[in-house]
């Protein structure tokens, strides 16, 4: 298996580079596996990794339509934080962010975990209100916090407009210290890595195409590798849930797929060292250790499958670019990319049981899954493994929608598309 | 994307404001229904197609109509927007 090293790095660019070995197998499925997971993306594979790592059950397949990390895990702009305000949603993320601060140590894989804060700037005094509650209800649950003013920002973002002249002035952010940014591909290769050695096949370019039922009950998937028993089949495939779903004849569910947009500049050298994001609309930014220029800012606004978006948006998100950082203006974009997101009808999550036997169901990410890829896979897999849920993703049941126990940290009620 | 309003022709996606899947919108329980199920499937389950999906979009910064328009999600193509009229 792939080790990496100093002496590694050495000796294989002395031979050429050509002897590197896979980071992973290329197995073939067996005809039978304890437990499928169906998506190999980020909540999928850490699944997988800690089905086999803390709950001891290794004969386990993550069965991949495209090749890891080929959907959202490899598309998000990288933003890790537990800067949440409800109840319901503030244990799982802090649990997450705790595994994030171990993760490249458990995984013995470098995932970049940069813990260089988030910075939520406010541009009223009703929103700095708002941003005070958040604060005080994420310190009372054990999250950090705290208030940045703008004679601090000018010291920590200095290309960062606080003079008072834009069109809403920077009254000041929450900040939580904790939060930062992580290497997306590494955190998927890593799980994957970590997987496949314990013991977990983990088979790409096999796209599962129905399910197996003995009644209600789920016995295996149906894929474009053939057949696949299994005694549970777990769903985490983000962006498909309703098409994969539906295959299993869950033909409703409270998820709407919509697209997320991305983009990239050209590389500069380092003058943003924290995530901001704007508070006149929707926006995040930070910059990437090759010195591109990160950002995104809301979904498109329509159901779409498409994993491209239109250009309303992009002008949306460039122009609030430049109210926060005029001087970005002389920037040239490199790319710019879409992931369809399975956007929630409150915002969050389900992680849970269902809603056949056999069958377990991770999805309703929104824009939000990647800071939640450690905890969403261990909750999966304590749930997979335990047949109930962990305290901590107990809340996110499927039919919290239809018992009035929605957790909708927006308060927006159930139009995703505004999420 | 271009929405062809029935009313002011090819216009501009930032135009219009999109409210959601129509056939859902229609499918509302009769107001003095009381079942739950009934009203929670309705607000909160949706079909969400990869393929054609009937919505409603209004016209927000031109005439101001709502539309049902028939748009393929995965190819944006639209194969039909008709003028929204209301419940007699
Ligand atoms: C542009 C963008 C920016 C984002 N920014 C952030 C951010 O800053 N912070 C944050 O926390 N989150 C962010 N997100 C959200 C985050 O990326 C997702 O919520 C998360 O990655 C979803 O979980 P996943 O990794 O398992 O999904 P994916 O990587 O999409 O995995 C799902 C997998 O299922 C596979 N699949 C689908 N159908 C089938 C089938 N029939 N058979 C087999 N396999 C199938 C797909 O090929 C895919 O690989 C962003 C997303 C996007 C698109
Ligand atoms: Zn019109």
């Amino acid at each position: 298996m792939a080790e990496y090293s100093a002496l590694s790095i050495v000796r294989n660019a002395l031979s050429g580079n050509e002897h590197w070995k896979p980071a992973w197998r290329k197995p073939e499925p067996k005809p039978a596996y304890d437990v499928i997971i169906v998506g190999g993306g980020g909540h999928g594979l850490s699944t997988a990794y800690y089905l086999a790592s803390e709950f001891g059950i290794r004969n386990v397949a993550v069965v991949e339509k495209g090749w890891v990390g080929s959907g959202n895990i490899g598309r998000n702009t990288t933003i890790v934080r537990s800067n949440y305000l409800l109840p319901g949603n503030t244990p799982f993320y802090e649990h997450s962010m705790k595994l994030w601060e171990n993760l490249s140590h458990e995984l013995n894989y470098n995932v970049m975990f940069s813990q260089r804060g988030i910075i939520n700037l406010f541009h009223t005094p009703a929103q700095e209100d708002d941003h005070a509650r958040r604060g005080n209800s994420m310190i009372l649950q054990g999250v950090d916090a705290r208030f940045v003013r703008p004679p601090e920002l000018k010291r920590r973002v200095p290309a960062l407009n606080v003079s008072g002249s834009s069109r809403f002035p920077v009254l000041g952010g929450l900040e939580q210290p904790r939060a930062g940014t992580a290497r997306h591909d590494a955190v998927a290769w890593g799980y994957a890595r970590g997987a496949d050695r314990r013991g977990v096949d983990i088979i790409e370019n096999c796209e599962v195409t129905g399910f197996v039922r003995e009644g209600d009950q789920v016995t295996g998937v149906e894929t474009s590798r053939g057949r696949i028993h299994a005694r549970k089949v777990a769903v985490a495939v983000a962006g498909a849930t309703s098409r994969v779903m539906a295959m299993a004849g869950i033909g409703r569910l409270p998820i709407e797929s919509h697209v997320l947009q991305a983009f990239v500049t050209e590389s500069i050298k380092p003058c943003l060292d924290t995530v901001v994001t704007y508070g006149g609309g929707h926006l995040y930014i930070s910059q990437s250790d090759k010195g591109s220029l990160v950002f995104g800012g809301d979904i498109d606004g329509y159901n779409s499958y498409a994993q491209r978006g239109n250009l309303p948006i992009v002008e949306d998100v460039m122009s609030e670019v430049l109210e926060l950082f005029p001087a970005f203006a002389k920037l040239r974009l490199l790319r710019s990319w879409g992931g369809i997101m399975d956007m929630s009808m409150d915002g969050s999550p389900i992680i849970a049981k269902g809603p056949l036997p056999g069958l377990y169901l991770n999805a309703g990410w929104c824009y939000g899954g990647f800071k939640a890829t450690p905890a969403s896979g261990w909750c999966f897999a304590h749930t997979i493994a335990k047949d109930e849920p962990h305290q901590f993703n107990a809340p996110y049941t499927l039919d919290r929608f239809h018992r009035g126990t929605v957790i909708d940290e927006k308060g927006q009620g159930a139009t995703p598309w505004k999420h | 994307m271009i929405i062809v309003c029935p009313f002011c022709g090819p216009r501009d996606l930032s135009e219009f404001a999109y409210c959601g899947d129509a056939d859902n919108l229609a499918a509302r329980p009769d107001p003095a229904a009381t079942d739950p199920a009934a009203w929670n499937a309705y607000v909160y389950d949706r079909t969400n197609p990869a393929g054609e999906h009937a919505e409603i979009w209004q016209h927000a910064g031109g005439c101001r109509k709502f539309l049902r328009v028939v748009r393929n999600t995965v190819t944006h193509e639209i194969s039909g927007v008709t003028m929204l009229e209301p419940k007699a």
